[in-house]
């Protein structure tokens, strides 16, 4: 079967004023890949993936998602990310919607769906992601672990066709990560195309296709997880996995 | 070997505190140590030499009955027959005694059509809500000015007292609430033009006191009006003071904008909503429950305010003390009429700052 491109980013280049945060990323990925990306903070992981959906802009090189070239004067930018998932190391929930609602609002309003059909479908996800029984709640009312999932339900009621992870598990205590993990793994075996920016190793291990590692702005290493864990081609890999891998 | 198992032990309640009664309460309270047992004995002098004089002034001494200001001249506290005299001033004004109905009417009116929203059934409360504020006052001005369906014109030169302070007022708080909201979401905006043109409008009338508006407005805006033009002195005060309280409103609600984390747009971007259904749906609807405070704070101030309409001849409830105190059969007797309408007032800035309370406790975010 020939895989099918999705993303492709070309030379992308970022500065925040005089800080060059992104240098030369060259990246392809293609529909249905798992990308775990780790790095340093600072590295530029999450600048990274926050330009696939134009939260963040850049300055020179090319960006395309499904087919359609992101930059400067790009005119349907909602529509590009109505199709493009993003979580959140704080989940970003709407404090004064009711999960339910947190979970409707977009379908209604961007993919104009009517009440019955967007409360299915956010049902539907909220079944997947295992809390149906909070859907009349607020946000506030929830555990960390809980609204990090009703985050995930909430993108995916959108049904994109790629899901942004931005460490979604940094926030949660440690008892709450598995419960992420564990929905996240379950995405990635239903075959969604995923770029995780996130430092759960065993994760990467279980789903990655593909494990980039960031530092001070550039891809040092792009491998499949076997060779990344055992035998990196970059020294600078090789003393990142050891710190985090030692402890 | 077989594991401990985790038993939880039942909850307890809390100790009962065991020093109770007035003495303990009153050290603990008022006399914990030399500085508070000091404020503490201040405040009751105070209060010792105050509410006596003020009970008799008010109640003990007045005269609350009698036919003239002779029966107020053998008691030495307040003379409540004053206000009882002239109290269809204070209330309506100048307005026409056979034409009082349409104020009342006015005011029935406004309580009929807010009952709806205290009815925990009624689904369409932010609908209504939104028409009544809309209509509520063209209907107002159409039953006070007539001219239509055989109402008698009462030229708003007649009107005065409450009725044109709550008129004015309410026009000024509703009227101004849309452009602020618009004026704020511009100074936020990433167009320059815009922007520039949010922030110059509302640094202009920040700027100016409500006084000088006032004057321009009576005064100085008919000298730049056509010949014949003629716009009314009621009209042009309220567009001033409309202009006046968006400017204010603007930077309370920049100020809730700006509370909004980031990643609130954030969110709402990688949705994919447009400016439109974020601001409405996501921004706005937080950051206004945010200053709900500060806007009835903005509100109860323009209510005041619109005492300063007497320097332009119009007459509101406070100028009705200036006014019936030239009375020569009822000389000096400012004292009660400033009573009186500060307890006007009082009532309705109150009730304001209570509603705001309600308010603000309802759409709190539910936490825990």
């Amino acid at each position: 079967m020939k895989e099918e491109e999705i993303i492709r980013i070309e030379n992308l280049n970022k500065w925040y004023g005089n800080f060059h945060v992104l240098k030369d990323i060259d990246l392809c990925v293609c529909r249905g890949d798992k990308i775990v990306i780790c790095g340093p903070s600072g590295s530029g992981k999450s600048t990274l993936i926050r330009c696939i959906n134009h939260l963040e802009e850049f300055q020179e090189g090319s960006l395309i998602v499904d087919g359609i070239e992101i930059n400067k004067d790009v005119k349907n930018i909602e529509k590009i990310r109505s199709e493009v998932g993003m979580v959140f190391q704080h989940f970003n929930l709407f404090p004064h919607l009711t999960i339910l609602k947190n979970l409707t609002l977009a379908p209604m309003l961007v993919r104009k769906k009517n009440l019955k059909e967007a409360t299915e479908i956010a049902m539907q996800y909220l079944e997947r992601v295992k809390i149906p029984e909070q859907a009349e709640k607020f946000p506030g009312q929830l555990s960390g672990g809980q609204q990090q999932r009703v985050a995930i339900a909430r993108s995916l009621c959108m049904e994109p066709k790629i899901m942004l992870f931005d460490e979604p598990t940094s926030a949660l205590d440690p008892e709450m990560i598995a419960e992420v993990l564990d929905v996240m793994v379950e995405l990635a075996d239903s075959g969604m195309t995923m770029l995780c920016v996130t430092h759960e190793m065993g994760f990467a291990k279980k789903v990655a296709d593909t494990v980039i590692f960031m530092e001070g702005g550039q891809i040092v290493e792009e491998n499949e997880p076997n060779m990344f864990f055992n035998k990196p081609k970059n020294e600078r890999t090789k003393l990142f996995l050891n710190q985090i891998l030692t402890h | 070997m077989a594991m401990e198992k985790f038993i939880k032990k039942p909850d307890r309640k809390p100790p009962k505190l065991i020093q109770s009664g007035p003495i303990s309460w009153l050290l603990k309270n008022m006399f914990s140590s030399v500085t508070n047992s000091l404020i503490s004995l201040i405040a009751i002098l105070l209060v010792i030499q105050s509410v006596p004089f003020l009970v008799s002034w008010f109640l003990v001494d007045a005269t609350w009955q009698g036919e003239n200001r002779a029966a107020c001249v053998e008691n030495s506290g307040a003379c409540w027959l004053y206000i009882r005299e002239k109290f269809n001033l204070f209330i309506y004004g100048f307005f026409p005694k056979a034409e009082y109905w349409r104020v009342n009417a006015a005011a029935i009116l406004f309580f009929v059509l807010i009952a709806p929203l205290f009815f925990k059934k009624f689904n369409f409360k932010l609908k209504w809500g939104l028409s009544v504020m809309v209509l509520y006052p063209v209907l107002t001005f159409i039953l006070f000015y007539g001219g239509v369906a055989g109402l008698e014109v009462v030229e708003t030169n007649k009107w005065g007292g409450l009725m044109l302070t709550v008129f004015v007022a309410y026009i000024g708080i509703i009227a101004a609430f849309p452009i602020g909201v618009i004026l704020a979401l511009g100074r936020n905006s990433d167009l320059p033009i815009a922007k520039y043109l949010c922030i110059g409008f509302i640094e202009f009338w920040r700027g100016v006191p409500l006084i000088t508006i006032l004057f321009m407005a009576s005064v100085v805006l008919p000298l730049f009006l056509p010949e014949g033009v003629d716009l009314d002195k009621l009209m042009r005060a309220t567009v001033g003071i409309t202009l006046f309280q968006s400017a204010y409103l603007a930077e309370v609600v920049r100020g809730g904008i700006q509370a909004i984390p980031k990643g609130q747009y954030e969110a709402a971007d990688s949705l994919g909503l447009n400016y439109y259904h974020k601001v409405s749906n996501i921004i706005l609807p937080q950051a206004l429950r945010i200053v709900i405070p500060s806007l009835v704070g903005t509100s109860i101030s323009l209510f005041k305010d619109t005492t300063l309409l007497l320097i332009i001849g119009l007459f509101d409830v406070l100028a009705m003390v200036v006014a019936t105190s030239a009375d020569i059969l009822w000389l000096g007797f400012e004292p009660e009429g400033y009573v009186f309408v500060g307890i006007i007032f009082w009532i309705f800035c109150y009730t304001l700052s209570r509603y705001s309370f309600k308010l603000e406790e309802k759409l709190s975010f539910k936490k825990n």
